[in-house]
């Protein structure tokens, strides 16, 4: 959008993210979330606590929605049409799994949990079944944890309900998913060797919105066997092929 | 992509969609990928109501530039180009000077109704399906042969000039190859058979040009190009990328069926844009359609024989969601009509028969005009929604129906590309009433991809259709799951909701079909196409 003013986008993601749930945020938790720098952020913060938008606890230095801003209309984190982002997204899904011959999910975090919002079928002629409008846990699969890493809120709602595992290979304890997590946030990627399905692998990464919000999430996935290298790690070309095309929808998305 | 001594650098092949707003280029290859783009849009000119214009010198500057553009996204030297291929806006018509290179005048597009009073005139003499058994078509103001007409009595002296031989005629298609092969030094005058097939100059069985219809369109056959295969070496190019071989043309809906590889009889493509198209490939003879969908041919590979196809045009279809969008101000966005109508489980009982200007196949009323049905005080927005994606898919199912009608034979899976095709829910709704598999393919720029094959095969570059087909990649599939009795019942509300659509508009005269019965003419085509306010492309709405 011509002459949109960036550091009131970045204030409203802030908003947002402070809205998405009922855990107050630590300063660090905001920019992390947005990927801005700590001093962008505070200066960001403080003002937003001045016009009364967002509040500081005393005690713990964490900060919250403003009580005012409730009150002047009901907020939600899902700003972002899920159709309107598949229409986004199409031809970029569909140049990344002509690409990597692999299937192309994307994902949005809805309540806790990872909705499919798109899906481009693996191109090899094989029989295969549209996931999309299918939900998935959160914290076993690499587009969950993507989203996850950059929205401390929901992290809280996954937790609340209990890290149900699916495979023997799935995260069961808060700290291994902080850990994991805290790996997402400074690598941009998350992986998933087998913690969904019984030797299925998959990599996803962000999309961000306006102000740097994390909206939505982009990742392959296949058989182990031919997903990931001898290490076991997802092959290091999807890895760059998937945080190549997030980039370029994040970039659309906010342009 | 860096080239290693070793290995031989990527070779590709370029393909044009001169379309009505646009002209691009994308360059795709061995492996049918896109590898690079470049687009220009072009001025549209009304000089009154009614007329359409594009200035062909701006058109074939802005091919020249894409060409450019696209093959230095690559990095590709001209030598990496194995053959170019040219898919383009049907029936345009374009008259030039031979000597000077300069058009008489602007392009008159295919929208244009100028032709309105010369179409009468002739239908007067034998009604508008006169020329049907020889062209397939009926007369309309869409199709060339009376432009040609009209722009030839426009100038004066231009008629004689033309019968002299010192006027050239060509839909887009002819004026780029002519251009890209020297122009006036020794440009190659050639049209291919799918193009021609729009003219209602050529003769449908043999493929020629009709010396019976040309003098009944007064079309002077000096002035008309040679008529060759979609799929063959024109000429090659003398500019841009001299050396490189043009190697195939086609209208740009032939060029999406043989993109979404439908080279069986029976094989179905639909386009969804604001309007759409339907195209089934019928095989090697042609069938004149009796259920309102028209003959076309589909495409000649060299010297074999051709495939012929039957389309079916909806007018409106992603227009209605820009409608639902613009004019009704229920939604922000065209994709957020697919969030609205999931709001609700079903349509209510509700119906929006978007008759705006008339309906197009397979019925062909002009006197039909837009309506509401089954309103009740249960109906929420989310009702209207889920309708109006429910006219696309119906209107979907009645020209598929008249195409099976009319072909014989079954469609068993509709391949489907447009913007459109990102809307979950309306692709579920098409495969649940055609009760057959919907499938999107991988490379969603069919045209594109279609001209390029053809361009590709002539050159050896492809080897054959059958290896085309393993290009062809499924990136999504819709299967037919609304039980079979459910799908029955809402057919026959549809069709009493087309029912309430007909004879509403006092001013249009109504279809060939009320109360005559003759067969479903396509007479008011003309009419219907009067008010229809965007080309009926694919394209986001």
């Amino acid at each position: 959008m011509p002459g949109s003013i960036q550091s009131i986008e970045r204030g409203a993601a802030v908003l947002r993210l402070l809205a998405a749930g009922p855990r107050h945020l630590t300063l660090n938790e905001v920019a992390g979330s947005l990927g801005l720098a700590k001093g962008t952020v505070h200066g960001i913060l403080r003002t937003l606590v001045d016009v009364g938008f967002a509040e500081q606890d005393p005690s713990s230095t964490r900060y919250r929605i403003g009580a005012e801003l409730t009150s002047l209309a009901s907020l939600s984190a899902h700003h972002l049409d899920a159709h309107t982002l598949r229409s986004h997204v199409t031809n970029w899904a569909d140049t990344l799994a002509a690409r990597s011959n692999e299937s192309v999910r994307v994902g949005m975090l809805v309540d806790g949990r990872v909705e499919v919002v798109h899906h481009v079928f693996r191109p090899d002629g094989s029989s295969q079944t549209l996931a999309t409008g299918q939900t998935l846990p959160a914290h076993t699969t690499a587009l969950g944890k993507a989203m996850l890493a950059f929205h401390p809120s929901a992290v809280e709602r996954v937790l609340a309900h209990g890290l149900t595992p699916s495979t023997r290979c799935s995260t069961t304890t808060a700290d291994d998913l902080h850990r994991l997590l805290r790996t997402v946030r400074a690598t941009g990627v998350a992986l998933e060797v087998q913690e969904e399905c019984a030797d299925v692998a998959g990599v996803a990464a962000p999309i961000r919105g306006r102000g740097g919000l994390v909206v939505a999430a982009v990742g392959l996935s296949g058989p182990v066997v031919r997903f990931c290298d001898g290490s076991g790690s997802p092959h290091a070309r999807l890895v760059s092929q998937v945080v190549e095309v997030a980039a370029t929808l994040s970039r659309k998305l906010q342009a | 992509m860096s080239a290693r001594v070793s290995r031989p650098l990527p070779r590709y092949v370029a393909a044009l969609d001169q379309g009505t707003t646009s002209t691009r280029c994308i360059l795709f290859d061995h492996a049918g990928r896109l590898a690079a783009v470049a687009q220009r849009e072009h001025r549209q000119h009304f000089p009154r109501p009614g007329w359409v214009e594009h200035d062909a010198n701006e058109i074939w500057r802005n091919v020249q530039r894409v060409l450019a553009e696209a093959v230095a996204g690559v990095g590709a030297s001209t030598a990496q180009v194995a053959a170019l291929g040219i898919a383009n806006q049907r029936e345009t018509t374009v008259l030039w000077d031979p000597e000077t290179g300069k058009p008489f005048g602007h392009a008159v597009v295919w929208q244009d109704l100028r032709t309105e009073r010369l179409v009468e005139e002739l239908a007067a003499d034998g009604g508008h399906d006169r020329f049907r058994d020889v062209c397939g078509l009926p007369l309309t103001t869409y199709f060339s042969a009376p432009r040609i007409s009209w722009l030839l009595d426009a100038s004066p002296g231009l008629r004689a000039r033309a019968e002299a031989g010192g006027v050239l005629f060509g839909t887009i298609e002819t004026w780029l190859v002519w251009n890209l092969t020297g122009g006036t030094e020794g440009g190659v005058h050639v049209t291919d058979v799918t193009n021609a097939s729009r003219t209602m100059l050529m003769d449908l069985h043999t493929l020629r040009w009709s010396p019976e219809l040309c003098s009944a369109m007064d079309v002077p056959m000096a002035i008309l190009p040679e008529i060759r295969s979609s799929s063959e070496v024109y000429g090659e190019m003398t500019t841009v990328l001299p050396g490189v071989p043009i190697a195939a043309a086609m209208g740009d809906q032939q060029a999406a069926l043989f993109g979404q590889t439908c080279f069986a009889p029976g094989e179905a493509k639909c386009t969804y844009g604001t309007g759409s198209f339907v195209l089934m490939n019928t095989g090697p003879t042609p069938i004149l359609g009796k259920q309102g969908t028209l003959p076309t041919v589909a495409y000649r590979i060299g010297d074999a024989p051709a495939a012929y196809a039957l389309e079916g045009a909806i007018a409106v279809t992603g227009s209605l969601v820009q409608w639902f969008r613009d004019n009704l101000g229920m939604i922000s966005t065209a994709p957020e009509i697919e969030g609205l109508a999931l709001t609700v489980p079903d349509n209510g009982g509700c119906y929006i028969v978007p008759a705006f200007s008339g309906l197009f196949a397979p019925h062909w009323r002009p006197d039909a005009r837009g309506v509401i049905v089954g309103l009740t005080s249960f109906i929420t927005r989310g009702h209207l929604a889920r309708a109006v994606l429910e006219a696309a898919a119906w209107q979907t199912r009645d020209v598929v129906d008249a195409m099976d009608a009319d072909s014989g034979l079954r469609l068993r899976s509709l391949k489907v590309d447009g913007g459109m095709t990102s809307n979950n829910l309306l692709m579920q709704m098409v495969a649940d009433v055609l009760g057959v598999p919907v499938v999107r393919p991988m490379v969603s720029e069919t045209v594109s991809l279609g001209v390029a094959y053809a361009a590709g095969l002539a050159v050896g570059y492809w080897p054959d259709l059958e290896g085309l087909r393993h290009h062809w990649h499924t990136a999504s599939e819709w299967l037919p799951t609304m039980p079979a009795d459910r799908v029955a019942r809402e057919h026959e509300d549809w069709t009493r909701a087309v029912q309430h659509s007909l004879g509403w508009s006092r001013d249009a005269p109504a279809g060939g079909t009320t109360g005559s019965g003759r067969a479903a003419g396509a007479g008011p085509l003309n009419r219907a196409g009067r008010a229809t306010p965007r080309p009926p492309r694919a394209g986001t709405p």
